[in-house]
């Protein structure tokens, strides 16, 4: 097992990974806030564009989001951040991440706003709040506490989910994990407890903070 | 609808005959459908500023939609409802400013569940109001001491009893400084215990010169507080009179069925 640590830079593979999973994470919240609050809001055409950004990209395999974001933005439209190609993929890597996982945030968070009750928005507006202050002050606090254990698994399936980067050869643990596979075939067993047992320190945490937090922050009524 | 001043529609001149005071809240010609079914039909209200109005009928006559329609909680077809003069504006900031200074109290109370008490009351103020949030904390004790729930501010609401938090919901609406304050059942969720606490705060309030309109069963209220009774039954107002000439001599029969129900048990 020693060796496996000696020959290969595990820990930079899977600091690769909670890197993806961090910027993904901050991208797939904001994007899935806002797309919540489109199918919140009272006007017809946010709520069907909404609708439709879910329904999307929750229904397209993330494999295939991430390799279209490579091969049709870089290649073929030539959109790049960077000159650097490894580091142009991890960009769009996190930004297919963001996009695909911003419909499951969506989903979680407007599940958080069912269990609002409808009067605290009609105390909201009754007490002279814009439809913007209501959201801000009353309903999205509310809602997020009741979406904290949704979101909680969306986060650890998108850190599990990060693995299929390496469609594009961005190296995070998945990629290395296929090349110590293929240089030592004799370690089979080390490498797949390692890469197993790095994802539960990776993810049990979250869950572990979710629930204490979903506890600790459940709006009492 | 042409904008003939409050004071030139019949009803007004109907009205005047009970209130000289300037109006604050007149439904001109109100109709709304749920559906097929007509649940305001054709309203016609005038408030004078310092009166207070009690809305009473059975369950479906339309009362709780009238109280929550002058909000515009509830949207309206036809008529149009005046705010101080002002005609409610259909939607967006003008209207969110016209709900600042039209108070409501709600049955189920809906204070906001992630805030302590002293926070309920002072959202408005500051976020609606632009006031300074010392100023506003300021004012917000002084209202808790008046409802009698200061010792409470810092706790939650859930933590608190059924009265307690309709007394917040009172001094969050009060917290506005409202032109006329709307109560929508405001005693129906309560236990009987808690019901009087809630009340004398409403009694005093309309002792103080409050505009209020209530829509309530008790009818210990209506006898003790109102300057005037307003029944309604299947969305109409059937008739109106000062409490004592109601309870006492109502005209109508279905006012008289409901008296006949109400009083005797």
């Amino acid at each position: 097992m020693g060796e496996l640590f000696a020959q290969y830079n595990i820990f930079a593979a899977f600091g690769m990974t909670i890197l993806l999973t961090v910027f993904a994470a901050i991208g797939s919240l904001v994007i899935g806030t806002v797309v919540a609050i489109m199918r919140v809001s009272p006007v017809g055409v946010f709520q069907r564009a909404g609708a439709f950004y879910v329904n999307t990209f929750r229904n397209t395999p993330l494999t295939l989001l991430i390799i279209a974001a490579n091969i049709v933005m870089i290649v073929n439209l030539g959109f790049s951040f960077s000159e650097d190609i490894a580091r142009d993929n991890i960009i769009w890597a996190i930004i297919a991440l963001s996009v695909y996982h911003a419909a499951f945030v969506c989903e979680a968070l407007r599940s958080g706003v069912n269990t609002v009750p409808v009067g605290q928005a009609e105390a909201a507006r009754s007490i002279g709040l814009t439809f913007g202050q209501s959201l801000r002050e009353v309903l999205l606090p509310q809602a997020f506490r009741g979406a904290i254990t949704p979101l909680g698994n969306t986060l650890i399936a998108l850190t599990k989910n990060t693995t299929v980067a390496t469609a594009i050869g961005v190296a995070e643990i998945s990629g290395l994990m296929k090349q110590m596979i293929e240089f030592r075939s004799d370690l089979l067993l080390p490498i797949f407890l390692i890469v197993a047992i790095g994802f539960v320190i990776l993810t049990l945490p979250v869950g572990i903070l979710t629930t204490y937090l979903s506890n600790r922050l459940a709006v009492k009524r | 609808m042409d904008d003939s001043t409050p004071a030139m529609t019949p009803d007004a001149t109907r009205d005047a005959d009970r209130t000289t005071r300037e109006p604050v809240v007149v439904v001109d010609h109100v109709n709304k459908h749920f559906g097929d079914l007509h649940v305001l039909k054709d309203i016609n209200l005038t408030v004078g500023k310092g009166d207070v109005v009690v809305v009473l009928g059975p369950s479906g006559s339309g009362k709780s939609t009238l109280c929550r329609t002058i909000n515009r909680l509830e949207t309206f077809e036809s008529g149009q409802i005046l705010i101080d003069g002002q005609p409610l504006p259909e939607e967006g900031k003008a209207l969110a400013q016209l709900r600042a200074d039209v108070g409501m109290v709600f049955q189920s109370f809906n204070l906001f569940a992630h805030k302590t008490i002293l926070q309920n009351v002072t959202l408005g103020p500051i976020k609606a109001r632009g006031q300074n949030k010392a100023a506003a904390e300021k004012r917000a004790l002084e209202l808790l001491e008046r409802v009698g729930v200061a010792q409470q501010k810092d706790k939650y609401p859930a933590q608190l009893s059924g009265g307690q938090q309709q007394r917040v919901a009172i001094a969050r609406s009060l917290a506005m400084d409202p032109k006329v304050m709307l109560f929508d059942e405001p005693t129906s969720a309560l236990d009987p215990e808690m019901i009087n606490e809630v009340l004398d705060v409403m009694t005093s309030l309309a002792k103080s010169g409050m505009t209020m309109i209530v829509v309530t069963h008790e009818m210990g209220f209506a006898r003790r507080a109102a300057d005037r009774v307003v029944f309604m039954a299947d969305g109409e107002i059937v008739e109106q009179n000062t409490p004592e000439e109601f309870f006492t001599n109502a005209q109508s029969s279905r006012a008289k069925d409901f008296l006949s129900k109400i009083l005797t048990h």
